[in-house]
């Protein structure tokens, strides 16, 4: 029979006799696109790699546009100057007959402890993660860390009104400074993936005296834990032939297999350290 | 028809309820939880058109997925294995010797059919899911080995409850 032609029709029947493919490949790119949206990890990986084609494309444009700027940064930060200037003015002023306090006891306590459940947990995933039942009503909020009492347990990542994911020690994902407590070298603590028992410590020189069952606790380099929290202990170290660096194994102390109470550690300085270091990275 | 509805909703919701509570939380080694879910999609009717093999495999990992918080990760492999069911069944024998109104089962096909049957889907199904759960190819072989292993524990725990309980 003749047909004419019809490319609408031609066109549907194509997609009927493909049907499959096309549902497959849809049905695919709306998963890998809810992987990629709602999986911090393929998220931030996903990004890094666009970022390396949009970065290049973008500091080549501004290497040449910044030059048509300048006049209006030079006016802004004129202005800025300008009123860090009165305020500062302003703060002398009141400062006047008006000493400021000395620091008192509290000086010190710049960490508060909330008390939270596990109710959800997990160690037999490359990427384990922890459900708290307390949330932003108690004050908690990303980047917070959470602590047992056998030891450092993890960082929040996500905050709901009543709950909190926490990413495990047992995530590769999370590297936390810690250091020998004996002689305060400081290095990284990882997870290597297998064992939920023990992790990695990176980045100890090859001079260091290092002793099976040195503590390792964590270094305070951060705004997330205070210093000298119990991480574990060495349990067995190496040097790798040509290395400047002792591969150390830690015996976790905490036992994530039976968690059930944590703290979550609030640091009142926390944005004091953090807007501080952000003035370095303009240096 | 509905009688079937009926049979695969239940099966569905016992597997999901399976896989999420009770072997979620055995970890065979430390690390290695098999996945039995997908006997879902390996156990449908011969005459399941494609595009609902696809709908219901997405269904069934996106349930299972929001139960272990990891959006995609189980959908996406899921859906990768009901695409790849048809081609699968018709490489291991040919179309005309299913009977009409028949599942894939093990007491009408026979062993050996079976778990030709289960171990391509499986380690089709494991290696898809882990290596789109690592999203990279740094560490190929550790990621392949864990798939392997994973894969393995899936078919023995496959196997043996197509004799326990789905023996019709």
């Amino acid at each position: 029979m003749f047909l004419p032609f019809l490319p609408m029709k031609n066109l549907l029947r194509f997609l009927a006799r493909y049907h499959a493919v096309f549902l497959f490949v849809f049905l695919e790119v709306v998963s890998i696109s809810m992987i990629v949206k709602y999986n911090n990890y393929q998220h931030v990986k996903f990004l890094n790699s666009s970022n390396r084609i949009t970065g290049s494309i973008y500091s080549g444009y501004w290497s040449v546009a910044e030059y048509f700027t300048l006049k209006r940064i030079n006016n802004e930060l004129a202005e800025e100057n300008a009123k860090l200037r009165s305020q500062l003015m302003r703060e002398e002023l009141s400062k006047i007959g008006n000493e400021a306090p000395e620091q008192d006891s509290l000086y010190r306590q710049n960490f508060f402890f909330v008390t939270a459940k596990v109710i959800n947990n997990s160690v037999n995933r490359a990427h384990n993660y922890i459900l708290l039942n307390k949330g932003s009503r108690y004050g908690i909020k990303p980047d917070m860390g959470v602590v047992s009492s056998d030891g450092v347990v993890g960082v929040v990542t996500h905050v709901s009104e009543n709950y909190c994911t926490v990413i495990s020690i047992l995530n590769n994902r999370l590297k936390i400074s810690a250091k020998i407590k004996r002689n305060n070298y400081f290095g990284s603590l990882t997870w290597d993936g297998d064992d939920y028992r023990k992790a990695e410590l990176d980045e100890i020189p090859f001079h260091v005296d290092v002793a099976k069952g040195d503590t390792i606790v964590t270094s305070g380099y951060s705004a997330i834990f205070p210093e000298g929290l119990m991480l574990g202990t060495v349990s067995d170290y190496s040097l790798h032939g040509g290395s400047n660096f002792y591969k150390i194994t830690v015996n976790l102390s905490v036992d994530f297999k039976n968690l059930v109470y944590v703290d979550v550690i609030q640091n009142k300085t926390r944005d004091e350290i953090l807007k501080l270091e952000s003035t370095n990275e303009n240096d | 028809m509905i009688n079937d509805i009926v049979k695969y909703g239940i099966m569905y919701v016992v597997l999901v309820l399976v896989q999420v509570l009770l072997i979620n939380n055995v970890q065979l080694g430390g690390m290695y939880s098999p996945f039995i879910y997908i006997l879902f999609i390996l156990l449908l009717p011969f005459e399941t058109p494609r595009y609902l093999l696809m709908i219901l495999g997405f269904l069934m990992g996106l349930t299972i997925d929001i139960f272990s918080n990891t959006p995609g990760i189980h959908a996406s492999a899921t859906v990768f294995v009901a695409f790849l069911r048809p081609g699968v069944l018709m490489l291991i024998s040919s179309r005309e010797t299913y009977e009409p109104g028949s599942a894939p089962r093990i007491s009408m096909y026979g062993f050996e059919w079976f778990v030709k049957y289960a171990v391509i889907l499986i380690f089709a199904h494991n290696l898809f899911l882990f290596l789109i759960e690592a999203f990279t190819l740094h560490g190929i072989f550790h990621t392949l080995l864990k798939a392997i292993i994973n894969a393995f524990l899936s078919i023995i725990l496959i196997v043996l409850s197509q004799y326990l309980v789905f023996r019709k």
